[in-house]
């Protein structure tokens, strides 16, 4: 009894060790294939276009509302204390530090990483990666670099762009709506923000992008080839993207506060 | 490979759009003007001590925001701060002995500068000095000054309160 539990538990470490020392394999053969791959820049200008282009209005649109969320929870919070005026500064730096990498990030998994799966599933499943190593063409180099290297290049600048949108969208809610003093929303947050603060976003969305490429591509290439295969290597990509974010976002918070 | 100019344009504005948004946030957000522009006038005034009163702050009379606070910078000569006020235009009747203060808004709100009217028949214009100005309160000035004065008046109010 407590012998079959035992080995149960540890049939499911191997499993998971396993998978990690694929992962990590399969990064490995990436990074190796990378330099070669920037030479042909048009598959990767392609990819961010995939990824990062078409990503841009579910971007902008969430970073405004989750901006206008923000301003209007922040004044009723800090008008409490009297120090409304404080509400750039809040806003600014919860966007520009956490809530603008994590964010786009969950969106990117949601948007782009679900696309980049099932596309790879799906050519895995009609055997056109097979097609390719056919004719000696290393699908790994052709097809699934290019999309990894878009991915990564595509995530720090909506990272950016939906912080910018989410600042203006709580300087919507909170100067024009609410009535904080213009001047005040952006001097207190000039005051606040510093450059170092805008660099850990940008290094937070970079490492995003990274776990959420990586994770896309690597459950779309090793899909089984059927229906059912494809459907699971896309939910699969959501929900370790997510708590990869989430687990990664509270390790860097923790290394760079 | 080929590609549509659609696509290479698009692509193209989204890496655009990215970069300016980075830089917008690398600047902008530590350097922004605030509407008025080169319009109104300049008026400086100097202060032993201006708390936390930044750049962009607002000046105002009464309650009604007239300008902004352009720059505050130490002044060697007298060895206090010199802010630079600008006033917007339309508000050009203020006496020439009119004082200017930091005041804080709320009990932990931003400071800005405060100006009561004087009673003079001229007005303040481009590049004049305000003389007549109240520093910021510093808490810590405060509480000490407090504490001073109740530790003084202790034995006289024990005294009193004996018999």
């Amino acid at each position: 009894m407590i012998g079959a539990v035992v080995r149960e538990l540890w049939q499911s470490l191997r499993d998971a060790l396993e998978a990690l020392g694929s992962y990590a394999f399969f990064a490995g053969r990436l990074l190796a294939g990378t330099p070669r791959a920037l030479l042909r820049f048009g598959l990767v200008t392609a990819q961010i276009h995939n990824a990062g282009a078409l990503s841009l209005v579910i971007i902008m649109l969430s970073g405004l509302f989750v901006g206008m969320v923000l301003g209007l929870l922040g004044y009723d919070l800090l008008e409490r204390f009297g120090s409304e005026e404080s509400l750039g500064m809040a806003a600014a730096l919860g966007l520009v530090k956490e809530l603008g990498p994590v964010v786009t990030a969950l969106l990117f998994a949601g948007r782009a990483g679900t696309a980049l799966a099932s596309e790879l599933g799906l050519m895995r499943a009609t055997d056109q990666l097979a097609a390719m190593e056919m004719m000696a063409v290393d699908p790994v180099r052709r097809v699934v670099i290019p999309r990894f290297l878009g991915g990564i290049i595509s995530m720090p600048l909506l990272a950016a762009i939906f912080s910018l949108i989410g600042l203006f969208g709580a300087q919507l809610v909170g100067v024009q709506l609410t009535g904080v003093d213009a001047g005040q929303f952006w001097s207190q947050m000039r005051g606040a923000v510093e450059i170092d603060d805008v660099m850990e976003g940008v290094i937070k969305s970079g490492v995003f992008g990274v776990a959420c490429s990586l994770v896309a591509v690597y459950e779309g290439y090793h899909s089984a080839p059927t229906a059912e295969g494809v459907g699971r290597a896309t939910t699969r990509t959501v929900v370790i993207s997510s708590v990869l974010v989430l687990l990664l976002d509270y390790m860097l918070t923790a290394i760079m506060l | 490979m080929r590609q549509s100019r659609a696509i290479l344009l698009g692509t193209g504005l989204f890496v655009l759009l990215g970069f300016a948004a980075l830089f917008f946030m690398t600047t902008q957000i530590t350097n922004r003007e605030f509407g008025l522009g080169d319009a109104g006038y300049r008026v400086t005034a100097m202060f032993d001590q201006v708390g936390g009163l930044k750049p962009g702050a607002p000046v105002s009379m009464s309650g009604v925001t007239i300008g902004r606070v352009e720059s505050i910078a130490y002044d060697f000569t007298e060895y206090r701060a010199r802010v630079t006020l600008r006033i917007n235009g339309e508000y050009d009747k203020i006496p020439e002995d009119s004082d200017a203060g930091i005041l804080t808004a709320g009990l932990l709100g931003g400071q800005y500068v405060g100006i009561g009217p004087g009673s003079a028949e001229t007005f303040l214009a481009d590049g004049a000095q305000i003389e007549f100005t109240q520093s910021a309160i510093v808490l810590e000035n405060l509480i000490s000054k407090f504490l001073f004065s109740k530790a003084a008046e202790k034995p006289e109010a024990t005294q009193e309160s004996a018999p």
